[in-house]
């Protein structure tokens, strides 16, 4: 699973609040986008809104911008009344899902724009315009492509001169609209790397929105996980991972098996296979998760869930094992070493959850 | 309006596998074309010659006919520029911006298109007639509105009003609100950004649709008609007076006339072709191949 290893601020330093979000509601006409929506980043903190399509990640990323204005609830940045302030005042930095670049303008004048539409008294000289210019075309690594048009060149290209555009005026917040969505796989993950260390070096606050829960877990320092308009989790990404709110958020952060179960005392059971509950754990019945990887395999007399394995298939070092249990076709995975003797089509063995997470039934 | 939309992806079928049926269809297009449009055309600048370049020349330099040159200019010159900006901020609008009643909107600004331009001329006559509603007034003011130079652009201006908003809001909307966003959040305040984003962008679907726009406004004829009292060097545009002449069979004058709007709208077929050749991603997205 992700690891953060460009991270190495410890998170939990307490920090100075830079953004501080309470009670966003909007709605587009009767359909809430929006639910009172509270939530805060720290100085320089890299921030990720994580969710489905249609959870409104989007629509707080405007609001912030100020490109939508909020039906009730506060903004404020670095103190300020951010709501009170036109977009062209509040200094953020946007970078657009599809880029937004303006299409009849050089790559060096996108970047130029931001500084050249300021009133002449804070408006740098031209030379100094320039000189920005070409910092910023080495930052992104495009230092040959200034005279180039938006329409010549590649995806992951026009993201960067986005980028670019968007540090041109020194912002005080970044904002980024699903940065890599329209980028392959290959290109995303090498951009990853590069943004977060755009981040680090450039010491803005940084919100960024992402339907990729990999990307939001490896990048931010804190992930926020929305759902129809709600906000449903925020927390470090190991915090999120470890520990789930609800099922929403357990399923969505990974690939998750569930099976019901039944919670009596500290004693969990599931099927045939009775476990310790965790401490706190809801009684009555439950839902339980675990993760596919997260599993310890036993033999058909031991101690878990009866399971007949029905595929096996070798995929790069890991094992996708295919097994029924209790009625349903689970997908594990599993490695070298952790595997059971005889593994093939047909064997009976005992499947037991490392790290099953309970969660009421019916929620 | 004039060039069929294509759908995406919709390719014709290779002439090749129909040899013989489309032949006897491309042959009876041009027949058809040859006869309808070629041979109009070919006959109106043969009559215009037809007694030879000087009286041609002499017809074309009459003080009326200089007049009604002039008057078209004048009045093309008014209202094709208004529905310009009317055009540009109707789209702007309408492509930019979510609002209640912007569908019955689009649909008041596609009136003119399928209403006859006798009606488009009969309103002004209603409102600002001697018998109209604002009659009296204007007589008891002195202000002159039918039979003059106002009448004539306010006409011109209702039946042309669609053509630059037309060509601009497919492709507004297909270029959606997402530069002009993030110029705002550059810095750059709503003039800048319309001058320095919007309008750059729309340039060339622009031309073409004040293009468009400007063949109609000289070539108006049914609602000029109505609100211009045909009173000769005065308020006769060059289509009524291609008619007052007709009329007095003058055929030399209405022709050679004739012949000018003809290389009207042949000037502005060519530069039409052009733009669509040069500019075909910049024009409205419903044109795109």
């Amino acid at each position: 699973m992700p690891v953060n290893s460009l991270r190495t601020a410890d998170t939990e330093t307490p920090s100075r609040l830079s953004l501080e979000i309470s009670g966003i509601s909007k709605s587009f006409g009767r359909f809430p986008a929006l639910k009172n929506v509270s939530l805060q980043a720290r100085d320089k903190e890299f921030l990720a809104l994580l969710g489905p399509s249609g959870s409104g990640k989007t629509t707080l990323l405007r609001v912030l911008a100020g490109l939508e204005q909020p039906d009730a609830g506060e903004v404020r940045f670095d103190g300020e009344d951010f709501l009170a302030m036109p977009v062209r005042r509040r200094k953020v930095g946007m970078v657009f899902q599809h880029y937004a670049l303006f299409r009849h303008m050089t790559v060096a004048q996108n970047i130029a724009f931001g500084l050249k539409v300021r009133k002449r008294a804070e408006r740098p000289a031209k030379s100094e315009i320039d000189d920005r210019v070409q910092n910023l075309l080495s930052l992104v690594q495009l230092e040959d492509l200034g005279k180039r048009f938006p329409s010549q060149l590649s995806g992951g290209q026009r993201q960067r001169v986005a980028l670019a555009r968007a540090l041109a005026i020194e912002p005080r917040m970044l904002l980024l609209d699903e940065p890599f969505g329209a980028l392959d796989a290959q290109v995303r993950r090498e951009l990853r790397r590069w943004l977060r260390e755009v981040h680090d070096r450039a010491g803005v606050t940084t919100v960024f929105v992402t339907h990729d829960q990999e990307e939001a877990l490896d990048l931010a320092d804190r992930v926020a996980i929305l759902k129809d308009g709600e906000l449903k989790q925020l927390g470090s990404p190991n915090e999120v991972y470890e520990n789930p709110a609800d099922p929403f958020v357990y399923d969505f952060l990974g690939a998750a098996c569930r099976m019901p179960g039944v919670v009596v005392g500290n004693r969990l059971t599931v099927a045939d296979w009775e476990t310790v509950a965790e401490k706190g754990a809801p009684q009555g019945p439950v839902e339980v998760f675990f993760r596919p990887d997260e599993v310890a395999f036993a033999p058909a007399d031991g101690a878990g869930l009866a399971g007949e394995v029905k595929a096996v298939a070798q995929r790069g070092p890991d094992v996708r094992v295919e097994c029924l249990v209790e009625g349903q076709l689970l997908e594990l995975a599993a490695h070298g070493p952790s595997l059971p003797a005889g593994l093939a089509p047909g064997l009976a063995l005992r499947i037991k959850p490392l790290r099953p997470r309970i969660y009421p039934r019916g929620v | 309006m004039t060039a069929a939309a294509t759908p995406a992806g919709a390719k014709p079928i290779s002439a090749s596998r129909l040899p013989g049926l489309a032949f006897l269809l491309v042959l009876a297009s041009a027949v058809v074309m040859a006869v309808l449009v070629l041979l109009p055309l070919f006959t109106v600048f043969h009559d215009a010659f037809s007694k030879g370049l000087g009286k041609y020349l002499d017809s074309i330099r009459e003080p009326d006919a200089l007049a009604a040159m002039r008057l078209t200019l004048l009045v093309s010159g008014i209202s094709v520029p208004l529905n310009a900006a009317f055009g540009v901020a109707a789209a702007w609008c309408i492509a930019k911006f979510e609002f209640r009643g912007k569908s019955v909107l689009l649909t008041l600004i596609d009136l003119p298109f399928p209403m006859s331009p006798v009606v488009s001329g009969l309103v002004w006559v209603l409102l600002f007639g001697a018998q109209g509603w604002f009659g009296t007034w204007l007589i008891d003011h002195d202000i002159k509105i039918i039979f003059a130079t106002t009448g004539l652009v306010l006409a011109t201006i209702l039946v042309t009003f669609p053509f630059v908003a037309r060509e601009l809001i497919p492709l507004m909307q297909d270029q959606g609100a997402d530069e002009e966003a993030a110029a705002l959040t550059l810095g750059a305040s709503g003039l800048t950004t319309f001058w320095k984003i919007t309008l750059p962008n729309i340039r060339w679907a622009l031309l073409y649709g004040v293009l468009l726009c400007n063949a109609r406004a000289m070539g108006e004829f049914g609602a000029v008609s109505v609100v211009s009292g045909h009173i000769r060097g005065l308020t006769t545009t060059l289509p009524l007076h291609v008619e007052v002449l007709y009329n007095d069979y003058d055929f030399v004058g209405a022709f050679a006339a004739a012949s000018l709007l003809a290389s009207l709208g042949l000037v502005t077929l060519v530069l039409k072709t052009a733009l669509e050749w040069r500019h075909a991603g910049e024009l409205s997205a419903n044109r795109r191949h």
